[in-house]
């Protein structure tokens, strides 16, 4: 009951003529700390109710709210207490972490925050009601370092969200650019997604690599996955044609979707060094030939048992 | 240093080891052009394996060489160009057009023997 004993000290002292600034704002701090830790249990559950009230973190069950409103309420008061907020970014993080899987936005995650803030903040009026200039000293004291929290918070958010965002971009860069060989000499090449020319450009310089490494002569990219293309892009698979050429490989281009074929024809794409076939299935085929197997038809090669 | 051309049945071999000069390459635009008369090639391959870069220059030359070597009735490969400068060739413009490219020496050799059986046989 240190917290409580101070607590009267400090308002013995308001009421008495204004103590010095800086120690007066550290007390009051104190005080205020100790209100928050004395009414836990009622302020914790206003503000899950509210929580619920205003329609926030749907995606969650009212225990696991009322279960994370705890941690986040304990962690706020330490943050409060100490002005350090490094335990509270260490929790926003790693509670952002568990919640942006099931869909937590942003505007939910502030929104909370400011929640508490309020909840604090109308506990505090309802204590000092009596006496408006120690009210505004304790604001005074409260409002910077609740500030400062709810912006802790929402940047932890942020940034954890860009983090996994940058994730799952690297993750989707290094799955979707593939170079498989299907057969000696012959490489295939599926691209699926979004090609810019930064995608491109890495591209073309993996194929390169793979020609020589695998001692390719003839590589079939497919992009039947690619929805779209823009000139630069047409530009930068003319030159990766051109390129393997330069490195005695051939390139052919299979599943071109329409709309590809009408942009490329649109933008005027000089495509004459381009070998297209339509699917990935006539590509290979195209491209064996080339090599020189010839597949014989399953009732050729029985006649010939026979 | 001058680029060594040797002879190897029908075909002459020429493998440039270092960057070359501009005079160098001029040199040796005249060494192929006479070597492919006296020695009545029909194929040459340029192996540029050891080069790790290639200037607008050089390569305009190799193309003015292989075409020369057309005239005389030899058809050129350019063997052993490398990814990054198959990429920075490209990217300046220079992809080489109307002359034949393969992966390596052995590859070059294989397109050469094939493309001079088809001749003879007349397919």
């Amino acid at each position: 009951m240190m917290g409580e004993a101070m607590a009267r000290d400090t308002s013995k002292e308001a009421v008495t003529p204004p103590p010095a600034a800086g120690m007066g704002d550290a007390a009051l701090l104190k005080e205020l700390v100790a209100h928050l830790r004395d009414n836990r249990t009622e302020l914790r559950e206003e503000w899950a109710r509210r929580i619920s009230d205003a329609d926030l973190l749907t995606a969650m069950t009212p225990d696991e709210i009322f279960s994370e409103a705890t941690a986040v309420y304990d962690n706020y008061v330490d943050a409060l207490e100490t002005g350090s907020v490094e335990a509270l970014q260490a929790y926003a993080r790693d509670l952002s972490e568990r919640i942006i899987p099931r869909g937590v936005e942003t505007h939910e995650v502030l929104g909370i925050v400011l929640l508490l803030r309020d909840v604090l903040a109308r506990s505090l009026f309802e204590k000092y009601r009596a006496d408006p200039d120690l009210l505004n000293r304790i604001l005074d004291a409260y409002e910077p370092a609740a500030n400062r929290i709810a912006v802790t918070v929402g940047v932890s958010f942020v940034q954890e969200r860009e983090r996994v965002i940058r994730q799952q971009q690297e993750a989707i860069r290094e799955l979707s650019t593939p170079v498989l060989q299907v057969r000696e000499r012959l490489l295939i090449l599926p691209i699926i997604g979004v090609l810019d020319a930064q995608r491109a450009r890495q591209l073309t310089e993996q194929l390169l690599q793979a020609i020589r490494a695998n001692r390719a002569k003839v590589v079939v990219i497919d992009i039947t996955g690619v929805p779209d293309i823009d000139s630069a892009v047409a530009n930068h698979m003319v030159q990766l044609v051109k390129a393997s050429r330069l490195m005695g490989a051939s390139v052919i281009i299979t599943g071109l979707s329409s709309d590809i074929a009408r942009t490329l024809v649109t933008l005027g794409v000089d495509l004459t060094s381009m070998r297209t076939v339509g699917d990935l299935q006539g590509g290979i085929e195209e491209a064996e030939r080339q090599l020189g197997y010839a597949l014989p038809a399953l009732e050729d090669l029985d006649d010939e048992l026979d | 240093m001058p680029v060594p051309i040797l002879k190897q049945g029908d075909f002459l071999i020429a493998t440039v080891q270092s960057a070359l000069s501009d005079r160098e390459v001029l040199q040796f635009q005249d060494d192929l052009a006479e070597r492919v008369g006296s020695f009545r090639s029909r194929g040459v391959i340029l192996d540029v394996t050891a080069l790790d870069m290639m200037d607008s220059f050089v390569s305009r030359a190799f193309r003015s060489m292989a075409l020369m070597a057309k005239l005389k009735g030899a058809e050129t490969v350019i063997v052993g160009i490398q990814p990054e400068v198959a990429f920075a060739l490209v990217q300046l413009g220079l992809t080489l057009e109307g002359v034949n490219t393969a992966l390596d020496l052995e590859e070059g050799l294989a397109f050469l023997r094939s493309l001079t059986r088809r001749r003879t046989d007349g397919r």
